[in-house]
């Protein structure tokens, strides 16, 4: 069996931290490991966050030992065997790459030696898995970015990214569904809500489906927002 | 059976215990900053300890109650008069239909919570009555309340009891908060660590629900502060590439890409939520056995409290 590290997160908090790599294989480990904590029902076990390559893992220490707890979560990941993957679900979201809507396009284009068309394309041609949600509610944190758009966060985060802008933070790539400070550098923005809880699914994707980036002009940008067309499409397959 | 707002101070929410059970889908989950304060003034006016209140930071509220009711005030002192006359902290206080609760600004500390006897009548939202700014979640409409606000109160039916305990030392200046080091102290170099520990930190006016920036010393990384992102714990010590610490609090996101040097251990996180800018700050290194005993006293000592105030 691989190891795992417990990386300490103060008294209330302990982090199973795999080999840092995003790996899907790990990834599936990472949340079977979290819906088996949930399922057995360990008495002072609160909640998990499962990320890339690590799960968060928040208890009360006054009722459960972190010795305990990390003795269940090895015996756990003993018995985790590969299993089958499901159905695929994809959801297509239009984004559009140009001017106000992307306002490090330049840096970015820059940073990576690529014109802005080269971005676009290496951006919007991949199904992106979603590993995890976080950061925000419904913020996906995707994988299988072209290595070639790798670009550094910024140094000092911004105060306000407004909502559905698109970003690449070192290796990763996103959505912004609501507005927020953050440190990635935005090449696009979509008009679709990503969150909207006035929806009866306030999030429609989960972890493991897949997102699809559809470039669009900025007419069309204004067309979708004002005709009201916010909400996320599944592509049949 | 209601609380008119008058003058909502810059930024007054509802906040309880917190919204927990929805953080790996990304919600915060949210809270009291000073989560003893809260649980305090529940008990002086007879309620559970984790039902909604009042927090209001730095500026109190101007309110007028229209029902006879019991209140109390924990946490910052915001020099509180009813009908124009001084109120104490931290004990319960009648109060009548008609009258007027005016609060001020903060003489120290950062944060101060009113809890009304029976608790505010607002929709339980994913477990919790916390407001979600960002989210427009839960709380009063999702959102810091507005002169012209009326919160609906629920019946508390017991009668007004008198009950008070002495109220904590006034929030100093210059604060110690103790961490336990991870989970991504090995991003640092040993000179990182020492500079984390051995300076002086100030706490900026970019303190909010969500994080508390510090300025001072910049912190060395080994090879830069990029991680792949993972889950952030309350009073987590997040090191952007800035060098300079964010102390991550109730609001914060539940994961990011910043490496992570410390956490303020449970038992202090309290202090950090009433550190006002300016604020003095000097992180001390403690040990898991240790962090653990702190919060069995503070848990001891609140069930004790508890039982006084309920039987004594």
């Amino acid at each position: 069996m691989e190891e795992v590290r417990f990386l300490t997160c103060g008294d209330c908090a302990v982090t199973v931290a795999f080999a840092q790599e995003i790996r899907e294989d790990t990834n599936r480990k990472i949340r079977y490991l979290a819906e088996k904590l949930q399922k057995t029902g360990i008495h002072g076990l609160l909640e998990t966050v499962p990320t890339y390559c690590s799960l968060t893992v928040y208890y009360e220490p006054l009722i459960l030992s972190r010795k305990k707890l990390e003795h269940q979560i090895l015996h756990f990941l003993a018995s985790y065997r590969e299993n089958a993957a499901g159905k695929k679900r994809i959801f297509q979201i239009p984004v559009c790459y140009e001017g106000e809507f992307a306002p490090d396009m330049e840096d970015v284009c820059r940073l990576t030696g690529l014109s802005r068309e080269q971005v676009v394309k290496l951006h919007s041609s991949v199904d992106y898995l979603i590993y995890m949600l976080g950061f925000l509610p419904g913020f996906p944190y995707l994988g299988g970015m072209d290595p070639r758009l790798e670009a550094p966060r910024l140094d000092n985060p911004r105060t306000r990214i407004p909502p559905g802008a698109v970003g690449i933070g070192g290796k990763q790539t996103g959505i912004y569904p609501l507005a927020s400070p953050g440190g990635w550098r935005l090449i696009g923005r979509t008009p679709a809500m990503i969150y909207d809880p006035n929806r009866a699914k306030p999030i429609v994707y989960e972890a493991g489906d897949y997102i699809r980036f559809c470039p669009i002009t900025v007419d069309e940008f204004y067309r979708l927002q004002e005709g009201g067309q916010t909400d996320i499409r599944e592509v049949s397959l | 059976m209601k609380l008119t707002i008058l003058s909502p101070g810059p930024l007054t929410t509802i906040q309880d215990g917190g919204r927990f059970g929805a953080m790996g889908k990304g919600f915060s989950p949210g809270g009291a900053m000073d989560q003893e304060a809260m649980v305090l003034a529940n008990l002086l006016v007879g309620n559970a300890p984790g039902v909604g209140v009042l927090e209001m930071t730095m500026l109190g509220i101007t309110a007028r109650f229209d029902c006879d009711c019991a209140i109390a005030l924990t946490g910052a002192n915001m020099s509180a008069q009813l009908n124009g006359s001084p109120i104490a902290r931290y004990c319960s206080v009648r109060v009548h239909a008609g009258d007027v609760l005016s609060m001020k600004t903060a003489k120290h500390g950062m944060r101060a919570y009113l809890a009304v006897a029976g608790g505010f009548d607002l929709p339980v939202v994913m477990g919790s009555v916390s407001t979600n700014v960002k989210c427009v979640l839960g709380g009063f409409q999702g959102r810091k309340l507005q002169a012209g606000d009326e919160l609906p109160l629920n019946q508390s039916g017991a009668a007004f009891q008198s009950r008070q305990i002495p109220p904590p030392e006034d929030y100093p200046g210059s604060i110690s908060l103790r961490v336990l080091l991870g989970p991504q102290d090995d991003a640092f170099t040993r000179k990182g660590i020492d500079t984390f520990l051995g300076s002086e930190y100030t706490v900026t006016d970019k303190a909010d629900r969500m994080g508390i920036r510090l300025s001072g010393e910049k912190i060395e990384s080994k090879d830069g502060v990029d991680i792949l992102s993972d889950g952030i714990a309350a009073g987590s010590v997040q090191i952007p590439a800035s060098g300079t610490p964010i102390i991550m609090m109730a609001d914060r996101q539940t994961t990011g890409g910043y490496a992570k040097i410390a956490t303020v251990i449970s038992a202090d996180l309290g202090r950090a939520a009433q550190a006002r800018p300016g604020t003095r700050i000097h992180f001390v290194q403690v040990t898991e056995t240790e962090a653990i005993r702190l919060r069995r006293e503070a848990e001891k000592k609140r069930k004790q409290l508890e039982y006084e105030l309920l039987y004594g």
